[in-house]
């Protein structure tokens, strides 16, 4: 089974929970798929044994070939390449690699290029983890190619447990994490802005039909009354709540996963992946209802 | 000459606009005969390369000079390669900018001024 963790907004504790949970289950795999700042290494420890570029396929005119008529511009739809006078002029790193341009270009005069965009790596990790990871180059705006190789690279169906650790905010890139799972674990805090995104995240999960439940982090005595509310309104089943204490702030800073800190959370998080697992197998994707109990 | 200046309408009124991808019109002044035009910019609402094909478009209006505030990388590229001029404004009317414009006293840009402004990705909230 695959599970992806999600929140929304930033820093509310995807990773730390993400790990916690390969740890405790322990998960057979492990996918960071936040690619613009992977940190969930930092808790599980991997040593690195393989690398693989991501690139992406770009076009190259030959302008000896080009009779500028232009068409390769029109059909462009992230405006990757303009005819400027009579030179096409392509511009890297707008271009998602479509092939668009290729494939209109009456002259044949294009060519495909590889570009990298980023880097995947992989390795063994604590508690028997296979962990993998991409790594978006610095200045790199698309981020949906890197994961969606890690993901060819490295995800497996059918294994007992793959995690996904999926970027904050509800674009694209989320979007591309949370694909092929069966289930997505939203963490969020008792904050304004941590309900804000939750909401966010619940209509993106609710959009590509997954079941779902939160997770509530650094919870407070009568802090999270409005989460809790959004949650039973929305039929969000609400999983774990963690609360907001010093020695899992000083741990997670040292870069301990939550059984590392207080060994209770091993359980927990054992039986929440035994509900998760009895909630969501189903027999056919299609049956599945967008929200648990919603 | 061909010169065109980002505005923010197509009417009597227009104000400068300081943005050049994403302005919603250039207004195009021809110092030859001062005829002025208005032409909606067809990139403004792009999802995304938007200065690169307002840069095209300007292109194909044969315009020779253009005067924004801000030029992003690609537009400034994309502008450089077609050999048209750019000119920063820091603001005012329309008719004060011409004027600016036809006395040489505009600054031209020599460097881009950073990576757009545009609509962004919605993506990070950190």
């Amino acid at each position: 089974m695959i599970i992806a963790v999600a929140s929304g907004k930033g820093g509310t504790g995807k990773t730390t929970v993400a790990t916690s949970l390969a740890a405790a289950v322990p998960a057979d795999t492990f996918l960071d798929c936040d690619v613009e700042a992977p940190d969930a290494h930092i808790f599980l420890t991997p040593e690195f044994q393989e690398q693989k570029n991501v690139d992406i396929l770009i076009p190259q005119v030959e302008l000896r070939k080009c009779t500028a008529c232009g068409k390769c511009a029109d059909v462009c739809q992230f405006n990757a390449i303009a005819l400027m006078g009579q030179d096409p002029l392509v511009f890297p790193a707008l271009c998602h690699g479509c092939g668009s341009c290729t494939l209109n270009c009456p002259e044949h005069a294009i060519q495909e290029v590889p570009r990298t965009l980023g880097v995947l790596e992989c390795g063994p990790a604590a508690h028997g983890i296979q962990f993998a990871r991409g790594l978006l180059n610095v200045g790199e705006p698309m981020a949906v190619p890197v994961i969606s190789q890690l993901k060819k690279w490295r995800s497996q169906r059918n294994t007992h447990l793959e995690i996904r650790d999926a970027p904050p905010g509800t674009s694209c890139p989320v979007v591309e994490s949370l694909r092929g799972a069966d289930f997505v674990l939203l963490v969020t805090e008792p904050t304004p802005f941590g309900l804000h995104d939750l909401k966010l995240a619940a209509r993106v999960v609710k959009e590509i039909n997954l079941p779902s439940g939160v997770i509530i982090n650094r919870d407070r005595e009568g802090m999270s009354g409005e989460v809790r509310s959004f949650c039973k309104r929305a039929g969000l089943p609400i999983l774990i709540s963690i609360p907001l204490k010093r020695d899992i702030a000083e741990g997670t800073a040292r870069g301990q996963t939550l059984i590392d800190i207080d060994a209770t959370y091993r359980k927990r998080f054992q039986t929440m992946f035994k509900e998760i697992s009895n909630l969501s197998v189903l027999p056919d994707s299609q049956e599945r209802s967008p929200t648990l109990g919603g | 000459m061909k010169v065109a200046i980002s505005a923010n309408s197509p009417h009597q009124d227009a104000r400068f606009e300081p943005r050049f991808g994403r302005c919603p019109y250039f207004i195009i002044l021809d110092t030859a005969t001062q005829d002025r035009h208005v032409e909606p910019n067809p990139a403004a609402q792009d999802r995304g390369g938007a200065g690169t094909r307002a840069a095209q478009f300007l292109s194909n209006q044969g315009v020779e000079a253009v005067i924004s505030g801000r030029f992003g990388p690609n537009a400034y590229t994309a502008l450089e390669a077609a050999n048209i001029k750019m000119y920063q404004a820091q603001g005012g009317s329309m008719e004060s900018i011409m004027e600016d414009f036809q006395a040489e006293e505009l600054d031209q840009v020599t460097s881009s001024s950073g990576t757009g402004r545009g609509r962004g990705r919605g993506r990070r909230r950190r």
